[in-house]
């Protein structure tokens, strides 16, 4: 079991959240083109260690917040509120 | 066909066991050998898991490469080809996709024969049930599909539901059962005599077999690979074929690609054994739970990813209480069994749930990859279709879909429908 510490709700279970995926991927501008939104919707790239990612506190304040935690130990080093800076 | 520099006593058969049997069994010789890397090979494939050992083997026996080399960083088999439950089945609903799931279905069906070794491929059955109006349609729409292309595919109510599965809750107040999608052709096999087989079949045609050997780094000149770094030192190589399942992406950064997949755990389970229960593979439509059978009498099931992005390839706890209590209110009986084993393995999830056998940008760099939680089905018939691609520098026509290309231009093979979503396919 992952425990997050929610920025708002503190220390709370994993499935009291959701994943949402990849939070460095960046939504490139309206006509940037088909190779910056091919970029944006599917590739990834997928680290072994540290990976900052979304997950949804759906059964909390139901704010995203923004983690990073390691893929290989599952360790969570940060977590912030969406706009703060991670790293 | 045994290859021209193999004894002819080195096949199995009734006869040998019984040679060996009166003899104490001192005969049995290595089923493959432990070579030196050489300089150069005309192809490397990395990873020996089924898939790399398969295409091994189709570019030796049938298109008559034989200079090849299989690397693998551990010993062969301990990835997802030694860590999945050994479903085999074709009954998918878009046409590309049945039509390479039947190919690999055939190819299952006289494997043993093709390899000279006992994959215990047992076709019992898979039954896929449903529990409402909407999920009965769904199914009614993909035995046709199958139906269509040739594959069998029967519809069963719920009367024949509960004549072939006595022990099933067919009432849960949820999730009644309405019936089942049944196909007959589908089953499992060995996982582990898959690989061996594979393994023992190729090297007899001369192919190497390098373990403890792991790839550092892929050498490319001018757009054009020419090598591989690893921990035995460089190997030259013509081309190189990655099917490294869950370490794709890893393997594609070595050669500076970004692929649209994320790595995400399976869990499986394995309960005490116990006498035969369940005659072929059943697949819950509610929560996502599957369940077979192993010769052994151990319970064999799983169900959804864990949900994020992990190489840990050690599975968490709320997956295990959601599996477990699915199973319960299908199978009651379930309850009163003790789970023996579980563990995790590193699936190559992608972006639209189906996978990927082709070129890349790079000259001379082909990938096999992308099998999410489906490639164990597919290991002949991937294997198959990626020694052809690799051979003629083109993919057949079984696989010319399977392409990254697809995403750009909009050609998604998108089985579940779901998005970009890895976690959720
Ligand atoms: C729990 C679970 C249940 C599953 N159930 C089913 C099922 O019922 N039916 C089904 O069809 N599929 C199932 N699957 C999926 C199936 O197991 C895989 O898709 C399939 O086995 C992949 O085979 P492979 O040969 O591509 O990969 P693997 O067997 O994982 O082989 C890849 C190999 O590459 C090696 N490697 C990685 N990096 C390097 C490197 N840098 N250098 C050298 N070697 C490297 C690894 O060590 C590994 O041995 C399941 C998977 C899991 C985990
Ligand atoms: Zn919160």
């Amino acid at each position: 079991m992952l425990l997050i510490h929610c920025p708002y709700c503190g220390a709370r279970a994993q499935d009291e959240f959701h994943y949402r995926g990849d939070a460095n991927v960046e939504r490139p501008a309206p006509h940037a083109g088909q190779k910056a939104f091919y970029d944006f919707v599917y590739a990834r790239d997928n680290p072994r260690g540290w990976h900052v990612e979304w997950w949804h506190h759906y059964a909390g304040c139901r704010r995203w917040v923004k983690i990073e935690r390691n893929t290989v130990t599952h360790e969570i080093r940060t977590v912030k509120g969406p706009t703060q800076d991670t790293r | 066909m045994p290859a021209r520099h193999e004894p002819i006593f080195d096949r199995y058969s009734v006869w040998r066991l019984l040679k060996e049997s009166i003899d104490g069994n001192r005969g049995w010789k290595q089923a493959w050998r432990k070579p030196e890397p050489k300089a150069r090979y005309d192809v490397v494939i990395v990873g020996g898991g089924g898939h790399g050992l398969a295409t091994a083997h189709y570019l030796a026996s049938v298109h008559g490469i034989t200079n090849v080399a299989v690397v693998e960083k551990g010993p062969i088999g301990l990835g997802n080809s030694g860590r999945n439950t050994t479903i085999v089945r074709s009954n998918y609903l878009l046409p590309s996709n049945i039509r390479f799931y039947e190919y690999s279905l055939r190819l299952w069906e006289g494997l043993e024969r093709e390899l000279n070794y006992n994959v215990m491929m047992s076709q019992r059955g898979q039954l896929s049930l449903f529990h409402s109006a909407s999920e009965r349609d769904a199914a009614v729409r993909r035995g046709n599909s199958m139906l269509i292309q040739g594959v069998d595919a029967v519809l069963l109510d719920r009367e024949a539901v509960r004549a072939m599965l006595p022990f099933i809750a067919m009432d849960n107040p949820m999730f009644p059962i309405l019936g089942g999608l049944l196909q007959p052709r589908g089953g499992t096999a060995r996982h582990d005599a898959v690989v061996w087989g594979f393994a023992r079949a190729a090297n007899r045609r001369g192919v190497d077999i390098l373990e403890h050997c792991e790839v550092t780094g892929i050498r490319c000149e001018s757009g054009r690979v020419v090598g591989l770094e690893t921990t035995r030192g460089f190997i030259g190589a013509g081309k190189v074929g990655i099917a490294v399942a869950g370490n794709t992406s890893q393997l594609a950064a070595m050669a500076g690609l970004r692929l649209p997949i994320e790595t995400h755990l399976l869990q499986a389970f394995v309960s005490e054994a116990i006498k035969p229960l369940i005659g072929c593979v059943i697949n819950f439509g509610a929560g996502h739970f599957y369940i077979s059978q192993s010769d052994k009498g151990g319970l064999v099931f799983g169900g959804a990813l864990d949900g994020y992005n992990s190489y840990s390839q050690h599975g968490n706890l709320p997956l295990v209480e959601h599996l477990m209590s699915a199973g319960v209110s299908m199978v009651p009986a379930l309850s009163r069994l003790r789970v023996l084993r579980q563990w995790a393995g590193m699936m190559d999830m992608t972006m639209d749930g189906s996978p990927f056998i082709c070129r890349t940008s790079i000259e001379g760099l082909y990938l096999n990859g992308g099998w999410c939680y489906g490639g164990f089905k597919a290991t002949p018939g991937a294997g198959w279709c990626f020694a052809y691609t690799i051979a003629k520098n083109e993919p057949h026509p079984l696989n010319a879909d399977l392409t990254i290309d697809r995403f750009f231009e909009g050609r998604m093979i998108d089985e579940a429908g779901v998005g970009p979503k890895p976690w959720a396919q």
